[in-house]
């Protein structure tokens, strides 16, 4: 049993370990941003994961849910008076809540139907986030107090590295329980056929819903620690191009797989920072290299080395 | 009621460019079930490409014949180089390559072209023509009735030829299909040259409607696959009417409800229909095999 | 499970320790440039790239700054302004600038710009909207116009021709609202009344419903349209296809020469504020903006193929006060140069002539715009509108 244990939480103690090391080659604040925002990106990259890897349904618009969880921290302080991390909570709780709103009957949708709907949702938010200027400060967005945790006010980049790892790694290591236990193995039935698990008795609504929500939870806690990072916010963080980026890192890190998130948020944040010296090339290499990676390692990056590993061992 | 007409008009032109966007998704999207991402950028191809070579001294005819061979040529290469490698892959993956595509092509076209605005020469002049009190630019008739006649042409194509009833086949049953000896990898790649040929020449014809820059093709794509959904996916003429009836959606709420929010009314409108009708307007039931 | 670790640190570190460590030990005075050289407003943020690089190599190639070359570094940030703050901190921690000029955009000058005020190095905003130097900050400084002052002018105009009553079709890009809700803070002042609004999105095709729906509301004398990029050649078209009557103002997201051949035959008649850089050879001799005006356009004309842009104007401009004000300084340190930078007096640029002072990090005045109208396909300087 105990070796049993080790395997099934490996991925998540390895990621640990990666993430607890990497300060060790940080010379800056600079790299302590990058950092924290390849972990912040996992993090929703992380939620994104469950509901397409493991309960197999597409978002396209799962950065609207990273607009609620920004908006959410940059509103509730400036309007309301309240504290920032209580708005964190409450954004959370508002993206839950829109999720199974909505959900219901967009979960209902298959394939190519379902990712329109999400598409639509994810577009809806961005229209209101930028139109509701008196709010939300319009398309220039608005600045976001900083968050203040028992008197300690946090707003350099190394404090967010750590703040952003350790959610990640707990929020890694919850999905991972999630997946390995009987709601994982019903979201694994439904993937395979929602016909076979419905006639198991498994609740398929009730699952589908519960994912997307948990999803949209992940994303907004996401979307909070953007904002309080930046100390500023834009409705950009909600349109089409971010949802398609967190697609792109599930999918390129690996669908399905527990390292698969952060090595996904880690291609897409430092490419960028890399490719940059290639100025007007930047594009062109950004998509060979998109190209590249799924045409020779479909599975994504994580089960690709992964595989190779466990080939060059046998 | 005059302003009802001038807000119909406006529909159905935006709807028009909606609609020959849309059509080329299904063509892709039968033959293989991949979503083509690219397939934005196929029409961008076609307007700039046009520009770039009439302003270099090829005469407008010939620069946009030699745009929709060029694109063709893309979407060929785009098959071979890329979806073919990972035919075996899944949907999300290829859809995935075609995101990496698109991507590709829209740094290119920064690269090759520039990163400025372009315009066409309407076919028949920029006078609007006067109907019940209200105007349309003629080129907007020739969008709809180019949109018309190409899914009127592949029809014809699809229940005439041999190799039209070989991609009906391919759709079907993929499987199936190769068993009756069909070379269903020269389909696909077919399917990805008539997509981008079809893109290329609806860039060419919107080009004096909605104008062109290299990253035209991401929003007409997003437009174009929500309208082709709306439609029902799969289905020319349902891209069509799903075109048009977005672009009336839109007209429509900014005339009488609110320019502000006119897309999230007309997002709002295709959510609802999807509710209510989830194969789209147009589509047929899946018949979803245990 | 533990080799794969190691393969993933260790490709993780080879990614993110970048050539960072070569530093250049010569003298050199290292310039920022976060801009948007893709995006949505790539056509805004490619000419100021252009502008900045162009002018780089020929103060170098002139001997530089205080006997040290200049180098620019420039990054993209693709219009978003999470990309824009990464970049500048990277400019600011890696690699170690003196100056700024950069921010494309409002949004991204509004996220980078706390990040500077930290750092004490100078920023030259290339941004529009009047609250990058209202309230004024220490480190933050602006060349283009403000969207306030461009309402103010096109209402200056409005009143001499006794048009007391118009209409508002703006873009809902940042641009455009920005300037829209300038135009209706002003507006009372001016003795304008609003008396319809419209907005339309920054790429879309057809602005007939919008300008229907204009042209039906009773007592409209004459319409403003807040916006950039392809929108207002549109709104223009649209306004001649539905056969609107009164007068069309754009405002100064337009320009560029490129708007009068995608408008066509409708740009008839349209009146714009615009910078003299618009109109350098139509400036009468004894204009102090000729020389400056003439001589940029031809450069950038001949050097990039393309027609000259106000955007990559105020590049040019943004450089020009950091370089004048280093030589002042006779030196690069960041508070040596702001406080030059502050005593900015008599800089004749492409946007105007720029005074700064401390409670005015722009330092221009409404006369710095200049009231353009299109007749025959070009642009005319309006009789009586500014010096």
């Amino acid at each position: 049993m105990a070796g049993l244990a080790r395997h099934r939480l490996a991925p998540v103690l390895a990621m640990t370990v990666l993430v607890l090391g990497a300060p060790l080659l940080f010379q800056s604040s600079y790299h302590y941003r990058v950092g924290a925002l390849v972990l912040v990106f996992a993090i929703a990259a992380c939620g994104l994961n469950l509901l397409m890897g493991f309960a197999g349904q597409v978002s396209l618009g799962h950065a609207g849910f990273l607009g609620i969880g920004a908006y959410a921290v940059a509103i509730g302080p400036a309007q309301f008076g309240l504290p920032s991390w209580i708005c964190l909570l409450g954004g959370a709780a508002i993206s839950g809540v829109v999720a199974l709103a909505v959900g219901r009957p967009i979960l209902r949708l298959r394939g190519h139907y379902l990712a329109v709907a999400t598409l639509g949702l994810g577009i809806l938010v961005n229209i209101v986030l930028s139109n509701e200027a008196s709010v939300t400060g319009g398309p220039d967005g608005m600045n976001v107090a900083r968050l203040d945790l028992l008197g300690w006010r946090i707003r350099d980049a190394a404090s967010w590295y750590w703040i952003s790892s350790f959610t990640f790694l707990l929020g890694a290591a919850l999905g991972s329980n999630l997946i390995d236990g009987p709601t994982g193995r019903a979201l694994r039935a439904i993937h395979d056929s929602e016909v076979a698990a419905r006639t198991l008795g498994v609740d398929v609504a009730a699952k589908k819903l519960a994912v997307f929500a948990i999803s949209a939870i992940y994303a907004s806690v996401a979307g909070s620690y953007l904002a309080l990072i930046n100390g500023h916010v834009t409705p950009d963080v909600s349109n089409f191009l971010y949802s398609i980026e967190l697609v792109a890192m599930v999918v390129l890190g690996g669908m399905g797989s527990v390292g698969g998130p952060l090595a996904g948020a880690a291609i897409l944040v430092l490419l960028p920072q890399v490719l940059t010296i290639l100025h007007d090339y930047e594009q062109m290499v950004l998509g060979l290299v998109i190209m590249g990676v799924m045409i020779f390692l479909r599975h994504g990056v994580v089960p690709s080395i992964a595989a190779a590993v466990a080939r060059s061992r046998s | 009621m005059a302003e009802f007409i001038q807000f119909a008009f406006s529909g159905l032109t935006v709807g028009a460019v909606y609609a020959v966007v849309a059509v080329g998704f299904t063509l892709i999207y039968n033959a293989s079930d991949v979503v083509n991402f690219a397939q934005g950028e196929f029409v961008m191809l076609g307007g700039m490409t046009t520009v770039f070579l009439a302003t270099a001294g090829v005469p407008l005819p010939a620069a946009a014949i030699l745009a929709i061979l060029l694109a063709v040529a893309v979407g060929v290469v785009l098959h071979r180089a890329a979806i073919d490698l990972a035919r075996d892959a899944s949907a999300v993956t290829l859809i995935m390559i075609t995101i990496g595509a698109s991507i590709f092509l829209r740094g290119a076209a920064q690269v090759v072209f520039d990163k400025r605005f372009h315009d066409l020469p309407p076919i028949f002049g920029t006078e609007p023509l006067r109907i019940a009190g209200a105007t349309i630019q003629p080129q907007s008739l020739v969008v709809i009735f180019g949109a018309a006649a190409i899914v009127l042409g592949l029809s014809l194509f699809i229940d005439r030829a041999l190799f039209g009833k070989a991609v009906t086949a391919t759709a079907t049953n993929r499987l199936a299909a190769r068993l009756v000896g069909i070379n269903t990898r020269r389909i696909v790649g077919f399917s990805f040259a008539m997509s981008a040929g079809i893109g290329a020449l609806a860039g060419i014809l919107v080009t004096p409607i909605t104008l062109t820059s290299y990253d035209a093709g991401t929003l007409l794509a997003l437009k174009g696959f929500a309208a082709a959904m709306l439609g029902g996916m799969g289905h020319a003429p349902g891209a069509v009417v799903g075109g048009l009836v977005l672009g009336l959606i839109e007209s429509f709420s900014a005339g009488y409800v609110s320019s502000k929010y006119k897309d999230a009314v007309a997002f709002l409108v295709i959510l609802a229909v999807l509710f209510a009708m989830p194969q789209g307007l147009l589509g047929r039931a899946k018949v979803e095999r245990v | 499970m533990r080799s794969l670790t190691w393969i993933v640190m260790a490709t993780a570190a080879a990614i993110v320790v970048q050539p960072a460590a070569i530093r250049n030990a010569n003298a050199e005075i290292k310039i920022g440039a976060v801009l948007s050289v893709t995006g949505p407003a790539s056509f805004l943020g490619d000419p100021e790239k252009r502008t900045l690089e162009i002018y780089v190599d020929a103060i170098n190639a002139k001997g530089g700054v205080n006997g040290e070359k200049l180098k620019l570094i420039v990054y993209d940030d693709g219009g978003d302004a999470n990309n824009a703050r990464t970049f500048a901190t990277r400019l600011v921690e890696d690699d170690k600038i003196v100056a700024m000029v950069g921010g494309t955009s409002t949004g991204s000058t509004l996220a980078m710009m706390p990040l500077f005020e930290e750092a004490k190095i100078p920023f030259i905003s290339l941004a529009g909207a009047v609250q990058i130097v209202e309230p004024v900050r220490t480190w933050v400084f602006k060349t283009p116009h403000t969207d306030r002052m461009a309402c103010e002018k096109i209402m200056i105009d409005l009143k001499q021709r006794n048009l007391t009553t118009i209409a508002l079709i703006s873009g809902t890009d940042a641009f455009g609202k920005s300037m829209r809700d300038q135009c209706v803070a002003v507006a009372p002042k001016a003795g304008i009344t609003i008396a319809q609004e419209e907005t339309y999105g920054p790429r879309d095709s057809d602005m007939t419903p919008q300008l229907t729906n204009i042209k039906n509301k009773a007592g409209v004398q004459a319409v403003i349209n807040p916006g950039f990029g392809q929108g207002p050649a549109i709104v223009t078209r649209n306004y001649r296809q539905l056969g609107i009557t009164f007068p069309l103002y754009q405002s100064h997201g337009v320009a560029s020469k490129q708007f009068i051949d995608l408008a066509g035959p409708a740009a008839e008649g349209v009146r714009l504020p615009a910078a003299a850089l618009l109109v350098g050879d139509k400036l009468p001799d004894d204009d102090p903006q000729k020389a400056v005006v003439l001589d940029y356009a031809r450069t950038y004309q001949q050097k990039t193929g393309e027609p000259v842009s106000t955007f990559g104007g105020h590049a040019y401009d943004g450089l020009m006060i950091l370089v004048d004000a280093m030589r002042r300084a006779n030196s690069a340190n960041p508070a040596m140069v702001r406080d030059q930078i502050e005593k900015t007096r008599g800089y004749v640029g492409t946007g105007g002539i720029v005074n700064m002072t401390a409670n005015d990090h722009m330092g221009l005045g409404l006369t710095a715009f200049r009231m353009l109208e299109i007749k025959n396909g070009d642009w005319t300087l309006v009789a009586g509108s500014g010096s």
